[in-house]
């Protein structure tokens, strides 16, 4: 943990170096995810409602999608970037220091102007859970940041298995982009709208409908199965199975040779 | 104590070959060739011993060196350092190592060089002692102390190699693996590479163990070579045996004014322009002096000189009579 | 005449090097193929739930998405040519100087080509995948011929738009020199309001009609309305008079605005 915060004030002092571009990347993330927003505005704005959810219950899935992406992206980033870390033989160095390969790789990229994608989301969380017309009470107050911590994890295991993939090949890997990218922009409507098998795949395979759409019938009160309200936790054990695919790639290592 | 038995690696490589047809074919079958990178590898280095490892481009010498670092696991074979597998028990094995990768910096662009020594210090965790007993005996050996305050990307090749060397030496290493650490440098700075590496060996005992395309990286470091090609170790031996061993080869530089050469047995014309000619005598066939006293009966000499071949071309040959 | 063919030339390299990653191309081809379907089954949802609020057709939407999947690589925006950033950043670009060579026209050509080649290889999967989807939710034939016709005009003139745009970036750059920043705030701006993210038509009123008249309507818009037949008759021939306008603005923008950085980096040396 020490040795990441060290990562940290490394990358804030390096990329501090070029403060305009630093702040313009900032501004630049903050309004593609507001053209996001208006999009979503515009189209709850003409047809009210969508597949029977409201625009705030939609703004609230939004809201936990858009932050859970944003927290994974913040902490994960640099095994989005993995393709080049071992395209660039950075790997190998990370391979003859003595700590472990993951916090290693985290620390090889942090970009803190994604830091304006993080700044949205906030402030979406703080427009859209006042007027979600949810009736809280204990349970689901709880809830709402389980969803969030789930969501990140299921994201952060989406750029793990993305890099296990890279031990492997580093060709046609743009596929994961339909879950990572994709996932934020279609997960911003409960995944049921898209009708029943693609609900299906996102609640087995690919587990983020257990982080948006089941437990959002718990907190508007659709529904009082437990099990829907539990389902977050279920879709952490995304992030360790991933970890396990990660493991099998790195004994599969290749290196780029020179 | 570094010793590697029966190591073999195996890439698979996808055949890319050029022109339009060959494009679409490709899109629906791909071919693979298989490309054995070490085959059946053996060699041992004792503690303190300095190894220059040579071999032309694409021979497995990286591929060697990163199976001893922990980087590549092998398919087959065993090496071990220190008594540890190198992939196996990667985190403690790579404590007593140092690595540099000459064409790649482990210094961060953007911040002083010192910083990029302070996160070194907590990846390795070195206690704050000897991190600043050892930053300040590389600085003064190294002649770092205006270096350290600048950030990476505003040092020349030569200065940023000799923090490079530092950085990889904070942690006191017991066994060092240079990768072509001279290369694309200046003379000076060569110069002063090799004398700090050599002292290191001298003074800490620390094995060394080199890659390299410069032949007066060896000549000016290294007792032994060991000798790589397609994958194999073709030989391994001191630089002044292998220099015995084609000793029997003499070069014979003459400059004249007038006459025409005959040729004559054991005597090879290598290069001839100006007035200048350049011979290889073979020693078992003909004596220098009888070389050169059958030339002399053609020609005018006004100048010679007779030299043994020198470590660039002992390799040439070296490469040349292995077919590599 | 040989000027022409050094593009070719740069052209065929271009597509030769596209031809050669195989799974980077059909993992295109399946990601955007997704992504349509998904978009798809998004819009379908919103026509059920009120139809009567749906400002196209169901089948227009529909060949909309489709062909927004299959000719993404040609007007992607987040695609640039990093060299040309590099050559501004660096000053390399005085170099390029001083060879006998139009500038922009140059660089417009590289951009052009380099979204051509990449679409030759992705567009027809995309689309064959579309047809074979039933109606309405599927690829539709074109509306008719003079809807064909008005498409590939439409969509050639729509490219040259989107090329003169960025263009535009490219200059600012000579300018902020901080490349990042500028092109990801113009991007995602331009990514809305071209109709990238949600068709125009499904903007609210107040808003269409004014954005119809912009440069960011001049894009992908057009032809993607005028195959289905959307945009049919008067206001077709509107629509690409439009297009034509805006070419020839933002290509004299784009002129006036590199000469002018280019004799900044004359008197400057580089």
């Amino acid at each position: 943990m020490k040795l990441y915060l060290k990562y940290v004030a490394m990358h804030l002092r390096s990329q501090m170096q070029y403060k305009t571009s630093f702040f313009l990347t900032v501004a630049g993330q903050f309004i593609s995810s507001f053209s996001a927003l208006l999009g979503v505005y515009f189209l709850m704005d003409r047809f009210h409602q969508a597949g029977g959810f409201s625009y705030s219950e939609v703004l609230l899935c939004l809201a936990v999608i858009l932050m859970a992406f944003s927290l994974a992206e913040c902490f994960v980033r640099g095994f989005d970037a993995f393709s080049a870390i071992i395209a660039n033989g950075e790997f190998d160095r990370i391979m003859v220091r003595p700590r472990n390969e993951i916090l290693q790789v985290l620390g090889a990229r942090i970009e803190f102007s994604r830091m304006g994608r993080l700044l949205q989301a906030l402030c979406v969380f703080a427009y859209a859970v006042p007027r979600s017309g949810i009736s809280w009470n204990a349970a689901r107050a709880c809830l709402l940041p389980l969803m969030v911590v789930a969501g990140a994890f299921v994201f952060a295991g989406l750029f793990i298995i993305y890099a296990a993939l890279c031990f492997f090949t580093t060709e046609g890997l743009e596929f994961i982009n339909i879950f990572t990218d994709g996932g934020r922009e279609f997960c911003t409507y409960p995944l049921s709208i898209y009708g029943e098998r693609i609900l299906k795949f996102f609640t087995c395979i690919v587990p983020l409908a257990l982080v948006q759409y089941y437990p959002l019938l718990y907190l508007t009160g659709r529904s009082e199965n437990w099990q829907h309200a539990l389902a977050p936790a279920a879709a952490c054990l995304f992030l360790p199975l991933s970890l396990l695919l990660w493991r099998v790639g790195l004994r599969h290592y290749k290196s780029t040779g020179s | 104590m570094i010793e590697l038995r029966h190591v073999n690696k195996t890439f698979r490589v996808a055949k890319r070959n050029a022109g339009m047809k060959e494009a679409l074919k490709a899109l629906v079958f791909r071919e693979y060739t298989q490309v054995q990178a070490l085959r059946d590898i053996s060699f041992s280095v004792a503690d303190g011993e300095m190894v220059g490892y040579i071999g032309p481009n694409g021979a497995g010498k990286s591929s060697t060196i990163k199976v001893m670092s922990g980087i590549l696991t092998p398919d087959s074979g065993e090496c071990c350092v220190d008594g540890l597998t190198p992939w196996k028990s990667r985190k403690q094995h790579v404590r007593n190592i140092g690595v540099v990768f000459g064409q790649r910096s482990q210094l961060w662009w953007d911040v002083p060089v010192i910083d990029s020594f302070e996160l070194l210090r907590d990846i390795y965790s070195i206690p704050s002692s000897a991190y600043r007993r050892n930053v300040d005996e590389l600085t003064e050996l190294l002649s770092l102390s205006e270096l350290l305050r600048t950030p990476a990307r505003q040092l020349s090749l030569g200065q940023r190699m000799r923090c490079e060397i530092a950085a990889s030496l904070l942690h006191d290493p017991g066994i060092l693996f240079l990768d072509e650490p001279t290369i694309g440098l200046d003379a000076v700075s060569k110069i002063a590479v090799r004398k700090f590496i050599k002292a290191r060996n001298r003074e800490r005992k620390t094995t060394v163990i080199l890659t390299t395309h410069d032949m007066q990286d060896i000549e000016a470091l290294t007792e032994r070579i060991l000798l790589i090609g397609r994958g194999q170790i073709l030989l391994d031996g001191s630089l002044s045996q292998l220099k015995q061993r084609n000793s029997r080869t003499k070069k014979l530089n003459i400059s004249y004014s007038t006459g025409t050469f005959q040729p004559l047995e054991g005597v090879q014309l290598v290069a001839e322009f100006g007035g200048h000619a350049e011979f290889l005598i073979d020693t078992e066939v003909i004596g220098v002096s009888g070389a050169i006293q059958s030339l002399a009966q053609n020609i005018e000499i006004t100048d010679l000189s007779v030299e043994g071949a020198s470590a660039e071309e002992l390799v040439v040959s070296l490469y040349k009579e292995f077919a590599i | 005449m040989n000027g022409l063919r050094k593009y070719i030339s740069f052209f065929r390299i271009r597509f030769y090097a596209g031809l050669q990653y195989r799974a980077a191309a059909l993992a295109g081809v399946a990601t955007q193929f997704a992504w349509g379907l998904l978009t798809l089954l998004l819009f379908l949802t919103f026509y059920e739930g009120n139809p009567d609020a749906f400002p196209m057709e169901m089948q227009e939407t529909a060949a909309y998405i489709w062909l927004r999947q299959s000719f993404f690589a040609l007007f992607n925006l987040y695609a640039f040519d990093s060299t040309i950033f590099e050559a501004i950043t660096s000053g390399g670009v005085a170099y390029e100087l001083t060879r006998p060579m139009d500038l922009y026209s140059m660089w417009f050509t590289k951009n052009a080509a380099l979204r051509v080649s990449r679409t030759m290889l992705r567009f027809w999967p995309i689309l064959v995948l579309a047809v074979l989807i039933p109606a309405p939710y599927g690829m539709m034939l074109p509306a008719s011929l003079a809807a064909l016709v008005g498409f590939v005009v439409s969509l050639l003139l729509g490219v040259s738009v989107a090329c003169a745009f960025l263009m535009i970036i490219y200059d600012i750059t000579f300018y902020t020199m901080q490349p990042q920043g500028v092109r990801l705030i113009f991007v995602s701006a331009t990514e809305l309001l071209c109709g990238d993210l949600i068709p125009l038509p499904f903007f609210p009123s107040w808003l269409a009609r004014p954005l119809s008249l912009t440069p960011f309507a001049a894009m992908s818009n057009v032809p993607y309305r005028v195959y289905s037949g959307n945009i049919a008759g008067a206001e077709l021939w509107q629509s690409i008079g439009l297009q034509v306008f805006w070419l020839l603005v933002l290509v004299a923008l784009g002129r006036c605005l590199m000469n002018r950085a280019l004799a900044r980096v004359a008197v400057q040396g580089g």
